[in-house]
């Protein structure tokens, strides 16, 4: 009976396509969206996975990364005394106004790493070395700072321009994930970025820690968090942190989330339909095989794997789009796009449950059906 | 066991009364709805058919004869009255077992064919094959050989859409025929036909339907197809009013179309 059941689903080419373009781009929809969301929300945490420490320490109440909190600059101290912990270095983070010899301004996130160690340097140069920054004057800036500020002709390494009006000069370009606000970065040692920095009484802004390798580190973290009164965290619980920030006080997860929702509604609406209509306009052959001694239960397993067959086609076609379509746009890093294998799965749970739930309403309609039909 | 339903006739084969019936109705009564809407549509039927006939049951529009081929099939269940089917009784079958009794011992011939638009005329033959789990190869061998008895041995591989109302009926004959049914039921046949495929069809279910191992019943409003009938039952306002033979056509006297022996003409019937 699968192959009449299958035979019934392709035979009709035109409902058949119509109930496959439904799934796929309900599919597509799903995929393409969330895959966008969850790209925008690792962008809203680059300014923690950038820098790559595992133990971030800051002021108890701050919210997200890119919101400064300054700390006592001997909190350095007080977290390097703590047992357990390997090593602990300042950070400082900031906003700066660039002036290029253009006069044009543009707004940087200044960043200050310990001279000493230059832990949370970028993870990968593109041009230039990371050490120079400890030569007078050297900033290392991100590629991001090179496209909005005017090219590679206006920036690369040697140019010179001012920070806060104090001299800079371009000894690396980093290349680094993109920043949400799509705000570039400059990075400096720690004491340079201080001078840049307009004057005030605190200038730390984070100290970035590490537990011994013997030493967990999310008990390390608390045990931070509990000697010096601050506010400690891993790099993934400030990370989960700053989503959180972004979704209760942006309007990107509610947009995403009624997208992603209309999509899995519209899908499971249009599939539900047509699977329904396609069985209720073979009503009269399915009350015929009914007639024939087939039973309700050979039905629905025939329902089923009409339901399941055409389901995973569309998966296959949905998902194969959308990942196209992800490559395209990220290939040029315009767009945030990251398919995920929990997200992959979510989209099938969801295609599953539309599934079901045509399969099922197609179902009871057939439970119900009176073989008698067929005599009218 | 309890579904072989050989057993019975067997020990009264030769007595003088003849074989019992295929089908036994008596004092049947069936009705729809409750209560003001109450509807008594059989209202007393007694009607034996008798392995080996073709009868023609007739009757008045709304008269409730295709309820009582619903009844007799186990399609429907009867409020009152005694129902044996090939020895069998029918009411007091669970449901489950009565769908597979029908599908095991029963094939229908509906008046709007109901093919499965999707399938090839050998693959719709093959259908009541399939659902009981005859392996497909097996099945459609079957089928082909089928479709070639009815004279469809040229159209096996058609859509329904493909073929003649008169050939989609043929198609139809041979699914009903092919899981060797012993007992045939058809609602109005030949309603959807011209008169001259009417003929035709009816004498393919006079000669390849009927058989000595089957009851065949026809129900029909059709004047013109009662010769082809061993017997005519009229069913008017919920009874059988009145049962008579139908006189044999002397031999040599046109009998209308008979089938075998080659496909018949296919000139009379153009694809719609
Ligand atoms: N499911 C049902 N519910 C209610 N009433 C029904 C149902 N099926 C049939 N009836 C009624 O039973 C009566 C007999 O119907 P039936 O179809 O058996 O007549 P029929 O003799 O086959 O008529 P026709 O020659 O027009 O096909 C009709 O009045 C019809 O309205
Ligand atoms: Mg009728």
């Amino acid at each position: 009976m699968s192959y009449v059941a299958l035979k019934m689903l392709f035979g009709d080419r035109a409902k058949y396509l119509m109930l496959l373009c439904g799934l796929t781009f309900c599919v597509m929809l799903i995929v393409q969206q969330g895959s966008i969301f969850w790209g925008l929300m690792i962008w809203s945490q680059s300014g923690i996975s950038n820098l790559n420490a595992p133990i971030w320490v800051t002021d108890p109440n701050i919210s997200q990364v890119a919101e400064v909190k300054p700390i006592a600059s001997t909190t350095v101290e007080r977290v390097r005394s703590v047992p357990g912990v390997e090593w602990a270095v300042p950070l400082y983070r900031g906003v700066g106004r660039a002036r290029l010899a253009n006069g044009e301004y543009h707004q940087i996130t200044l960043m200050g790493l310990d001279a000493s160690t230059l832990i949370g340097r970028p993870g990968h140069m593109q041009e230039g070395r990371i050490e120079d920054l400890r030569t007078p004057d050297a900033v290392v800036v991100d590629q991001w700072a090179v496209e909005r500020m005017g090219g590679p002709e206006a920036i690369k390494v040697g140019t010179i321009f001012e920070i806060n009006d104090k001299k800079a000069r371009v000894v690396g370009i980093a290349h680094v994930q993109k920043d949400f606000q799509n705000i570039p970065s400059v990075y400096a040692t720690f004491e340079r970025a201080t001078t840049y920095a307009p004057p005030e009484r605190r200038l730390l802004s984070y100290v970035l820690a590490k537990a011994r390798d013997n030493e967990p580190v999310e008990a390390v973290t608390r045990r931070i968090a509990e000697q010096t009164g601050l506010g400690a965290f891993t790099q993934e619980e400030f990370g989960w942190k700053t989503i959180l920030w972004v979704l209760k006080n942006t309007g990107i997860g509610i947009n995403f989330g009624t997208t992603i929702l209309l999509g899995f509604i519209v899908g499971m609406a249009i599939a539900g339909q047509t699977f329904y209509l396609f069985t209720v306009e073979n009503l009269k052959q399915f009350g015929a095989l009914k007639a024939m001694g087939a039973s309700t239960f050979a039905l629905a397993r025939m329902i089923i794997l009409q339901a399941f067959t055409v389901g995973l086609i569309g998966f296959g076609v949905g998902i194969g789009l959308a990942t196209l379509f992800g490559t395209l746009a990220a290939s040029r890093g315009q767009l945030p796009f990251s398919e995920t294998w929990p997200l992959l799965w979510l989209v099938f749970g969801s295609l599953l449950a539309i599934c079901i739930f045509s399969a099922t309403i197609s179902i009871i309609k057939l439970a119900k059906l009176e073989p008698a039909i067929v005599f009218r | 066991m309890e579904l072989d339903t050989h057993t019975a006739e067997a020990s009264v084969e030769g007595a003088p009364k003849g074989p019992p019936p295929a089908v036994m109705v008596r004092g049947v009564i069936k009705s729809f709805g409750t209560g003001d809407t109450k509807v008594t549509v059989l209202k007393g039927i007694d009607l034996d058919v008798r392995m080996g006939e073709l009868l023609l049951l007739v009757g008045e529009s709304g008269g409730g004869k295709t309820t009582l081929l619903s009844v007799i099939a186990g399609i429907l269940d009867i409020d009152e009255g005694q129902l044996d089917v090939l020895g069998v009784p029918l009411p007091h079958l669970p449901g489950g077992k009565k769908t597979k009794f029908r599908g095991q011992t029963m094939g229908f011939i509906f008046q709007q064919f109901n093919l499965l638009p999707t399938l090839t005329a050998v693959e719709n033959v093959a259908v009541p094959l399939l659902i009981h789990g005859t392996p497909k190869k097996e099945a459609l061998h079957r089928a082909r050989t089928m479709l070639e008895t009815v004279g469809l041995g040229d159209r096996t591989e058609f859509v329904p859409a493909k073929l003649s109302g008169g050939q989609q009926q043929r198609v139809a004959i041979a699914r009903a025929l092919v899981s060797e049914p012993r007992l045939l039921i058809c609602d109005e046949p030949t309603a959807a036909l011209d008169g001259e495929n009417g003929q035709k069809i009816m004498a393919i279910l006079r000669d390849v339907g009927r058989s000595p191992e089957r009851a065949v019943i026809v129900v029909t409003h059709d004047s013109r197809i009662f010769r082809f009938g061993d017997r005519i039952a009229e069913l008017t306002d919920g009874r059988i009013v009145s049962v008579r033979g139908v006189p044999k056509t002397p031999p040599g006297e046109l009998t209308g179309p008979t089938v075998g022996g080659g496909a018949p003409s296919a000139s009379t019937e153009s694809p719609s």
